[in-house]
């Protein structure tokens, strides 16, 4: 019954995070826009830098857009953690009755949903900007669908790591990067394979189980990082 | 209405030294807190206040020496679920989300914490006991210092935490929440809680006497 209630309680600070996370995000719209924006700003200017033939254009596309992805979650991710390590929320997190991967998985679950879940969405105007074949847009969601919620997770691992940091706008990028990498390169031949129409089926199940080590690895080590983080 | 304090401490704090960096800040500090009773940590600038009371809650390791509560050493688990929901930590950061109202930062609060009892009390009432009713539905970035302090301090009814730890309470309040605080401390006394604070104006409490803890001489 002890357990019941605990896992219950558990589950509602769970939620209460999420939902304090999205709310004080919406209220500042222009900033929880931004990354969105950022997203479709860089993967915009690529077509000007690499010029407009479309078979350039068809071979830069893929890698364009995901590296407009990832820069876009790593700009949102710097201030994941700094704010709540300034205000004194961490210190409430880390006081609390629950483990830090919980709470830690709260905030990577918000943070998904305000930048990961926008970028599906935007994903599909950049797609026609960037002149992506439509045969490759239901592999581009899905790639996205499993690569975005991976870059919250294993970058909230660097944002943990680098919060208190002063003088950190390098080190996040550098931390994080390396465990990003693999989504990028998995996302990036999906969404190639579905342009030249053979089976996007490799790198997508790749990316599934880079999600699943993410999702299991990833609030863990951010509770930890966050918990050493405050001393 | 003083209570006798209870035989058993609540707190009891083992030889303790707490570092900052490489500088070791004070060390050998002890002392016990029962039911009732309130401990103030004093002394300069720098002294250590703020990291003795970091110490406490769990929030940093110590150098040496031991934390313990109702006789169990918390300090090698600070994790302990049952210790974090008998602590309740008001910092010199209010955390109080800018963008949200004080209403839904204490009800984030609360659901955090989880388990509510029969003797805490809602968020509205909260509210209204530190004097923020009226601006319950206000953003917090639009409050003065002052309301912002009395919406963390705020937090700290809505559950029947019985160790309160507290830096700087009274920090930007004007007399009356100087009173205020002092009110809620000393009600938080007589029903039996135990209190840790630092405070740079002395803090008198009805119902207990304040210990003072002298940090930065030896």
């Amino acid at each position: 019954m002890a357990t019941a209630e605990s896992f219950h309680s558990g589950g509602g600070a769970f939620a209460a995070v999420v939902r304090r996370d999205v709310r004080a995000a919406l209220r500042r719209p222009a900033e929880a826009a931004t990354p969105v924006v950022f997203f479709v700003v860089v993967a915009a200017v690529f077509p000007l830098g690499t010029g407009a033939s479309p078979a350039t254009l068809a071979a830069v596309a893929p890698g364009a857009l995901w590296i407009a992805a990832l820069l876009a979650a790593l700009l949102s991710l710097d201030r994941l953690f700094r704010e709540d390590l300034e205000d004194g929320s961490l210190d409430q997190l880390l006081l609390s009755p629950h483990p830090p991967a919980l709470l830690a998985a709260g905030r990577i679950a918000a943070h998904w949903l305000l930048t990961g879940l926008p970028l599906l969405v935007a994903s599909l105007p950049v797609a026609v900007l960037l002149a992506l074949p439509a045969r490759s847009l239901p592999t581009l969601l899905g790639a996205l669908a499993l690569g975005t919620p991976i870059l919250s997770l294993a970058g909230a691992i660097g944002a943990a790591l680098t919060a208190g940091v002063r003088g950190r706008s390098l080190l996040l990028p550098l931390i994080a990067l390396p465990l990003l990498v693999p989504v990028l390169i998995f996302g990036t031949l999906a969404v190639r394979a579905a342009a030249i129409g053979v089976s996007a089926a490799g790198p997508l199940y790749f990316l599934a189980a880079l999600l699943a080590l993410a999702l299991t690895l990833a609030p863990f080590a951010t509770g930890a990082a966050l918990a050493v983080g405050a001393e | 209405m003083p209570r006798p304090p209870s035989e058993a401490p609540l707190l009891g704090i083992e030889d303790l030294a707490g570092r900052r960096g490489d500088r070791l800040l004070f060390s050998g500090l002890s002392a016990v807190a029962a039911a009732g009773e309130a401990l103030r940590v004093s002394g300069p600038n720098g002294c250590g206040k703020t990291t003795a009371l970091r110490i406490v809650c769990g929030l940093l390791r110590p150098e040496a020496g031991r934390v313990r509560w109702r006789g169990r050493t918390v300090s090698e688990s600070p994790r302990d679920p049952g210790w974090r929901r008998e602590l309740a930590f008001v910092g010199h950061h209010e955390a109080l989300k800018d963008s949200l109202t004080p209403l839904e930062n204490l009800r984030f609060a609360r659901a955090l914490r989880g388990g509510r009892r029969a003797s805490s009390c809602r968020p509205e009432e909260a509210l209204e006991r530190v004097g923020l009713a009226a601006e319950r539905d206000t953003l917090t970035r639009e409050l003065s210092a002052g309301q912002r302090r009395r919406a963390a301090l705020a937090r700290l009814l809505l559950d029947d935490a019985v160790l309160w730890v507290l830096d700087e309470p009274a920090a930007a309040l004007d007399r009356d929440g100087t009173t205020l605080v002092e009110s809620l401390c000393s009600e938080h006394a007589s029903a039996g809680g135990a209190l840790l604070f630092t405070s740079h104006q002395p803090l008198v409490l009805a119902s207990a006497p304040v210990r003072e803890l002298r940090l930065g001489d030896g």
